[in-house]
């Protein structure tokens, strides 16, 4: 099938008009490879690199055609055949996709020495010295936003079993991420709450670790697939109704992990009960948790649920007492927000309207549609590291479309994203007026009125 | 491979970038939307404007070198394949609206504009562009225009042709020409717009176009009709027309069709219909509630199971945008989706319905049917695997069979998609061998090299007739 509806849907198509660039163009130098037409190149791999595998082209295709897969079945072949990486570049990916990823103590080591060198003043320093100018601008950009690390993950800070408040609706175990629990501890940690607010107790199994879409994406499917296995695993024994993601990235490989896991006979079935279980926390939420909105509560005097025909339990201490039980998007002055999609929510787990809902039953916020939320924002993975150009490219239009916005939050729903908004607010000068958060952080601050500012910059 | 000589030329007109003969460049130019066919160029090349396009043709010209031009190569007629090698002109740096005309209701433009952008920027202006390929979302209006393009509103609002009213284009030698303008009335000689309207890139390269806009209606009302009987619904089209009704789009989908596009868009269509109708008019609020009420009539009484309106134009735009994914939807059914495009005069349409369904069974192959209903436009889509050249074969003879019993019934091998490649050897049964042989003649005065798109429109060898035996 060539029909190219893909195209208008594929950002780097956008941004170059070139069919080499476009979904199709992309499935057909995989068929001439296949084919023994081209060889697997460096222009072929390169151009493998370019896709920022945000996968908007799928939900575009009427004729349902994987690309996500056929990108993966392509960078892990080049993987294996390459010989272009230079020997740095191989340490680097061995150190990364073995030695770090994979281990969750050596994720929170990672982060204390991140956390040391935000506290210490050793960023002071060396930003004084101006030996951040060694590194190339999109680096040091990164390095200026990057949020405070923690050595503590969640489950270090508060445990790993957390009760629903009042009436229970269902166990969910938390998916807590490696980056996410590194760099967005504080996520982690208002999901949870969020969670028990709206009826869930959470259990935060200990033995989980990173889901590997990192190795997935770039062409590291054995890592991917052990990883997934120890997940599937942890999961399994914690006897949970569902496992809550609260990182698009992570949840849409979550989802796939029956995909990933398909012929290993072994695994296949524990894949498919893990893989339709997985669930992001706003879809969780609105299908449902019990949720009230200050607006609609107002308006129904407290006479029961609205989102998700969830029930309204009267009374109960929820956060502290701070808010009802249930959960109760009260507080706050009013605001204006809006919302940048993450691709692989959107286009993976197929989740646009759930976050949506949530944002809309904020009491005293406005919510504005941001033009082309449903575009990539150029993050994708470590893509804005490994493909700056391109990737600043995407940032500007998109900044273009946040700046019309008027938005006094930018939300997202994945740390790569919430990094890459971050990076943009900064560039574009608009940090005096608007900030960027998690959509659970933001309806945390909302619920709790405690300022959610884990990820600010400093 | 081109020369390293003529390469660099080519590059200086251009600039290094924009010329490019690297394996992936020749591969991303080597397909278009039809299914099956491939073959690799010896280079690309992005012009930025008309000086250039001439200068291009003129180093090709001189060197017999063979160029397509191209837009979004969406087209299902293999017209824009590379079938004898040499240069891929894509046209998509030259994307510019030159100007909308609001006092003559015209739009002059660049032949690489999205059709889709096009349409909403005159939209937005409060004009009307009537032609709607189903690719108009990926199009460009130079593709349209090369091959006459059509869409879910031909059937009121005519196509491609009756709204292109000037082009500038580039001859084979490279020298530029002018024809039509912004008149409504012209008949100064031949008329070369209309003759370069759907030549498929075979006679000039179109380098800009000046458009007709008309004002827009001012309401529209959407609705369906669901059939258990195929054949109500093809006589409902036909008694519509008939009642002197003219609805801006009536679109037919038998029940194949409707479940891979439900399966798409999740629309909750009826899976157990044999046949939907969409149906859509629009004009003066009264005239088209008016309508819309008779044509739900005529299809209760051609045993319409459920008629409804869609409730609001949101819901309406998702039906259509579902319509027009139902050839890409197919292929959810099997992976090689062979769409072709026979057209018959309107009163029959129920006659090639059933034609189709006999012919599809006589050789064991599974055919589906939508398309535009209305103005007789037929999109019978063989659902087959490539891999199986057996069953591959078998669709080829029902689809000669299906072209045979197009033209028997007053119809046509195609209607909106063009000849290309793929008709080529049918362009015989439809306009003759003495028609053929004028065409052939009109090819050779602008393209007396043969440079311009070749190997399309003109088969080697006309296809024999099939011997039908019916009945």
């Amino acid at each position: 099938m060539r029909c190219g509806f893909c195209l208008p849907a594929c950002p780097t198509f956008r941004e170059t008009g070139i069919e080499a660039e476009s979904p199709r163009g992309r499935i057909a130098l995989m068929k001439a490879v296949a084919d023994g037409i081209m060889n697997p190149d460096e222009a072929f791999e390169t151009q493998m690199n370019h896709c920022l595998g945000c996968r908007a082209c799928e939900p575009a295709c009427p004729a349902d055609v994987k690309y996500g897969q056929l990108l993966e079945q392509a960078r892990d072949s080049v993987e294996k055949h390459t010989t272009t990486h230079r020997w740095w570049v191989k340490i680097a990916r061995k150190a990364a996709f073995e030695g770090m990823f994979p281990h969750q103590n050596r994720m929170r080591l990672l982060g204390g020495g991140l956390q040391l060198y935000q506290k210490t003043g050793l960023r002071k320093l060396l930003r004084g010295a101006g030996i951040m100018k060694l590194f190339p601008p999109h680096m040091r950009e990164m390095e200026a936003i990057l949020p405070d690390a923690s050595y503590k993950g969640v489950v270090e800070q508060i445990g790993t079993h957390h009760a629903a408040k009042g009436e229970q609706v269902a166990a969910v175990g938390l998916f807590r991420g490696c980056i996410m629990d590194v760099l967005f501890t504080e996520t982690n940690k208002h999901t949870v709450e969020l969670l028990n607010e709206a009826g869930f107790d959470v259990i935060i199994p200990e033995t989980q670790n990173c889901c590997g879409a990192l190795h997935a994406h770039s062409g590291e499917q054995d890592g991917a697939k052990e990883l997934a296995k120890r997940n599937i695993a942890a999961f399994k024994a914690a006897g949970v109704d569902w496992i809550v993601s609260n990182a698009g990235g992570c949840g849409a490989l979550l989802v796939e992990y029956d995909h990933l896991l398909q012929d290993d006979p072994q695994w296949k079935q524990d894949a498919a009960w893990f893989a339709a279980r997985t669930i992001d926390v706003s879809q969780l939420l609105v299908r449902h948790g019990r949720l009230q909105s200050a607006a609609q509560a107002a308006a129904a005097a407290g006479a029961g649920s609205v989102i998700g025909g969830g029930l309204q339990t009267a009374g109960g201490a929820g956060c502290g007492g701070s808010c009802g039980g249930g959960v109760n998007f009260a507080s706050g002055e009013t605001v204006r927000i809006t919302y940048q999609d993450s691709c692989h929510l959107r286009n993976v787990m197929r989740s646009s309207e759930a976050p949506r809902k949530l944002m809309r039953s904020v009491a005293n916020a406005e919510f504005v549609e941001l033009a082309e939320a449903d575009r990539c924002c150029g993050s994708a993975g470590i893509y804005n590291l490994t493909q700056p150009q391109m990737a600043g490219q995407i940032l500007d239009h998109k900044m273009e479309h946040v700046k019309r916005t008027g938005a006094h939050y930018l939300l997202t729903s994945n740390p790569g994203c919430l990094l890459q908004m971050k990076n943009g607010i900064e560039k574009h000068g608009m940090s005096g007026q608007m900030q960027a958060l998690h959509v659970v952080d933001f309806l945390h601050e909302r619920m709790c009125g405690t300022a959610g500012r884990s990820g600010s910059p400093d | 491979m081109l020369q390293d000589a003529i390469a660099g030329k080519l590059r200086a007109i251009v600039g290094a970038q924009w010329f490019k003969d690297d394996p992936e460049s020749l591969i991303t130019h080597s397909y278009d939307g039809t299914p099956m066919l491939q073959s690799l160029p010896d280079g690309v090349i992005y012009p930025a404007n008309t000086d250039q396009v001439s200068s291009i043709l003129k180093v090709l010209q001189a060197h017999r070198i063979p160029v397509v031009s191209r837009g979004s190569g969406t087209n299902l007629c293999g017209g824009t394949v590379p079938v004898q090698g040499g240069v891929v002109m894509v046209m998509h740096r030259m994307n510019q609206i030159l100007e909308v005309d609001l006092e003559n209701l015209t739009a002059t433009v660049q032949p690489g504009l999205n059709t889709k952008a096009f349409i909403t920027h005159v939209e937005g202006l409060g004009l009307f562009y009537p032609p709607d390929p189903s690719s108009m979302a990926i199009s460009t209006i130079g593709g349209n225009i090369a091959e006459c393009s059509g869409g879910l509103r031909g059937l009121k609002y005519g196509t491609t042709k009756d709204y292109v009213i000037g082009l500038e284009a580039v001859l084979a030698n490279g020298e530029i020409i002018r024809t039509g303008g912004k008149l409504m009335k012209d008949v100064a000689g031949y008329d070369l717009t209309k003759l370069l309207v759907g030549s498929e890139g075979t006679l000039a390269v179109i380098t800009e176009a000046t458009l007709k806009l008309i004002p827009p209606p001012k309401t529209k009302m959407t609705m369906l009709a669901m059939y258990k009987d195929l054949y109500g619904a093809a006589r409902t089209v036909s008694k519509i027309i008939e009642n002197r009704i003219i609805p801006a789009t009536l679109e037919f989908l038998d029940n194949p069709t409707i479940r891979v596009v439900d399966d798409f868009a999740k629309l909750g269509l009826p899976l157990d219909m044999d046949a939907i109708l969409l149906i859509e008019q629009d004009g003066d609020a009264a005239t088209v509630e008016r309508d819309i009420a008779r044509i739900a009539d005529i299809c209760r009484s051609e045993n319409a199971e459920r008629v409804s309106i869609a409730a609001d134009e949101a819901e309406a735009l998702k039906l259509l945008t579902a319509r027009r994914s139902a050839f890409t939807a197919l292929a959810r059914l099997r992976p090689t989706t062979i769409l072709e495009d026979a057209t018959v005069p309107r009163s029959k349409i129920a006659d090639m319905v059933l034609a189709i369904n006999d012919i599809a069974k006589r050789h064991g192959v599974t055919i589906c049917t939508f398309g535009h209903a209305g103005d007789g436009n037929l999109h019978p889509t063989a659902t087959t695997d490539a891999r199986d050249a057996d069953e591959i074969h078998r669709v080829e003879e029902a689809f000669a069979e299906i072209f045979e019993a197009a033209i028997a019934l007053g119809g046509t091998i195609t209607g909106e998609h063009g000849v290309g490649l793929v008709k080529a050897p049918f362009l015989e049964w439809k306009v003759g061998a003495a028609g053929i042989e004028m065409m052939k003649a009109i090819k050779k005065s602008f393209d007396p090299d043969n440079i311009l798109n070749p190997g399309k429109m003109f088969a080697k060898s006309a296809r024999k007739r099939v011997v039908l035996s019916r009945g």
